[in-house]
């Protein structure tokens, strides 16, 4: 911009980061404490990574949660993208405004109003409640997330790659899979993620829907946190963190390149 | 064409019906039971519909149905109205909170040199990544009279004794800053990104001081981000359950902690209904004006 960044922004920017990042690094820290007081150092120890590991407790919370996690996010992914499509492609059709909202409202909806709205329907219906329920529960709010993500990416994209296709006889099933799908494939991909993560996540609905016998990590973390500060749990979120550290910067990294490789294919088409 | 009909409409019919089934459904379930009255059963309240029973059994049990529990939680005796009050105004109050601090780091973000913005833009983004949970929790053990904030201003000389932050207001706006703070700068930073420099370098010319070249070009542009960032916060902010539990006090009143002390505590699922569909009630307007806001935006694209 007009004479590049000025000390205000500087400051704005490194101010704001610091702000962000803190507490998660005062976190990480602390989990290598030697002391079971929190806030006391007591020097570098991996106790408490020895600790969490041996809490059969934790890892079998741990367990239900990335299944829920991973079957949420696989579901959600299809609905929301089947949603996006027919958000973006239909045009208007009977009973758009309520589908639109049907899409949109869960984004900005209270938790509780959506858990306890769904363990009514599941008292209402009489199922019995746990694994399933929360994973019904979580496909439900996380489709809507992988709608507006797989939306945006639908209505930048140049039609007339599927109308060529069509129109050289292809069906819309086949055109789909090999020409829209591809395409879309990086927004898909972050659905996916953004609603695996979620599902991780959530503390709130999951408490509502869940039944005997399913207890996911958010719950198990909950209801330890309530109790104090434990050095047990600032290894388990370090845990966490590294992971989704990991995962996003991988992802970010792979759709960057694929992002050089198409520019560089389409300089070379526009070369030849 | 029929198959290409039917496909087309099946794109449609499995969304749709899944949304119906396991969104709407559930609130409609939820209305009803906040007609319905308390009672010891399986489950628990009356009127159950059975439909087996008959048109005759259908319209008794319709008869049944009362607007008690609205009344009961509309009722100045009870703290249900404050808990509403005092949710919208900590939502509010964050809100405006989040603004300031969100607004010059998105205005500095979209001004920083375009090779770096992505990657700021990812760093603001990778935290909303890592647990809600996690980053609630990490706060306790700053705020906490023991922790790391007081010893750090314990060490500095500032204060001999220690500040009571967690359990009160002030860490819930903390809490709630902290962990919208993404939802505020990425549509700000949208918004200000889009803008058009030259505007300012043609104020600039014609004599305008920087800070006037700001209100009056800047700050009007970038409306759309604010509204929608705000929307963003505020609506699920009135609602939060979580922050309010784990940092704010026991007199910290928030309208979600007080429906699940009604549903998981006091195990009254037609006055918790009852207060579910009133928080609703409240949040409609602005969920509806963030739908159109929407729907617009997609439409321009």
């Amino acid at each position: 911009m007009r004479k590049g960044l000025s000390w205000f922004n500087v400051t704005s920017i490194v101010l704001g980061f610091t702000f962000l990042y803190l507490p998660i690094l005062l976190l990480v820290i602390y989990s290598f404490n030697a002391s079971r007081m929190v806030t006391v150092w007591a020097g570098f120890s991996t106790h408490w990574y020895v600790q969490l590991f041996q809490n059969q407790q934790l890892l079998d919370a741990a367990w239900v949660t990335l299944r829920v996690a991973f079957i949420t996010a696989s579901v959600a992914t299809v609905l929301g993208t089947l949603g996006a499509i027919a958000l973006t492609r239909y045009g208007r059709f009977y009973g758009r405004t309520l589908f639109s909202g049907m899409i949109y409202a869960p984004l900005v909806m209270p938790e509780v109003i959506t858990g306890l709205s769904l363990l009514l329907l599941f008292v209402a219906v009489d199922i019995d409640r746990g694994f399933w329920t929360i994973t019904l529960a979580h496909i439900t709010f996380t489709m809507c997330f992988v709608s507006v993500v797989v939306q945006s990416r639908l209505v930048t994209f140049d039609r007339s790659l599927e109308e060529a296709a069509l129109d050289l006889g292809c069906t819309p099933f086949k055109t789909f899979f090999v020409i829209t799908l591809p395409i879309i494939l990086p927004a898909v991909v972050s659905g996916w993620m953004l609603a695996f993560t979620l599902s991780l996540d959530d503390l709130v609905i999951a408490s509502f829907t869940t039944g005997p016998g399913a207890t996911t990590l958010p719950m198990r973390i909950y209801s330890q946190v309530r109790l104090g500060v434990t050095p047990e749990i600032n290894a388990a979120c370090t845990i966490l963190i590294a992971i989704v550290t990991v995962v996003v910067i991988v992802a970010s990294v792979m759709t960057k390149r694929q992002e050089m490789e198409r520019q560089k294919a389409e300089r070379l088409a526009a070369a030849g | 064409m029929a198959d290409k009909a039917k496909g087309r409409w099946l794109v449609l019919a499995i969304p749709y019906l899944w949304l119906f089934a396991l969104f709407l459904v559930p609130f409609l379930i939820v209305f009803k039971i906040s007609l319905s009255q308390d009672a010891i059963a399986q489950p628990p309240y009356v009127p159950t519909f059975d439909l087996a029973a008959g048109w005759e059994a259908f319209k008794e049990n319709f008869a049944e149905l009362s607007f008690e529990n609205y009344g009961y939680v509309l009722s100045w005796d009870n703290d249900f109205i404050e808990a509403y009050g005092s949710s919208l105004w900590i939502a509010g109050v964050s809100t405006v909170l989040l603004l300031m601090v969100g607004y010059p780091i998105a205005y500095a973000m979209a001004r920083a040199p375009k090779s770096i913005r992505p990657t700021l833009l990812m760093l603001v983004i990778l935290p909303f990544w890592t647990s809600f949970l996690i980053r609630v929790y990490a706060w306790i053990g700053i705020l906490s009279p023991e922790g790391l904030l007081n010893q750090f201003l314990f060490g500095l000389g500032v204060i001999d004794q220690p500040l009571q932050i967690l359990a009160t207001d002030t860490a819930v706006y903390i809490g709630i800053v902290y962990s919208y703070l993404p939802f505020m700068i990425l549509p700000l930073y949208s918004a200000l990104e889009k803008m058009d420099e030259t505007l300012l370098e043609a104020a600039a010319d014609l004599g305008c001081p920087p800070f006037a070249a700001f209100w009056k070009i800047t700050w009007p542009l970038s409306l759309p981000g604010v509204f929608a960032g705000c929307l963003l916060c505020f609506i699920p902010a009135v609602g939060e359950f979580v922050i309010p539990d784990l940092l704010g006090g026991s007199d910290t009143l928030m309208i979600g902690k007080v429906l699940w002390t009604e549903f998981a505590v006091n195990r009254s699922w037609t006055v918790s209904s009852a207060v579910a569909v009133l928080l609703l009630m409240v949040l409609v307007i602005p969920i509806v004006f963030y739908q159109n806001v929407q729907a617009r935006e997609m439409e321009k694209r």
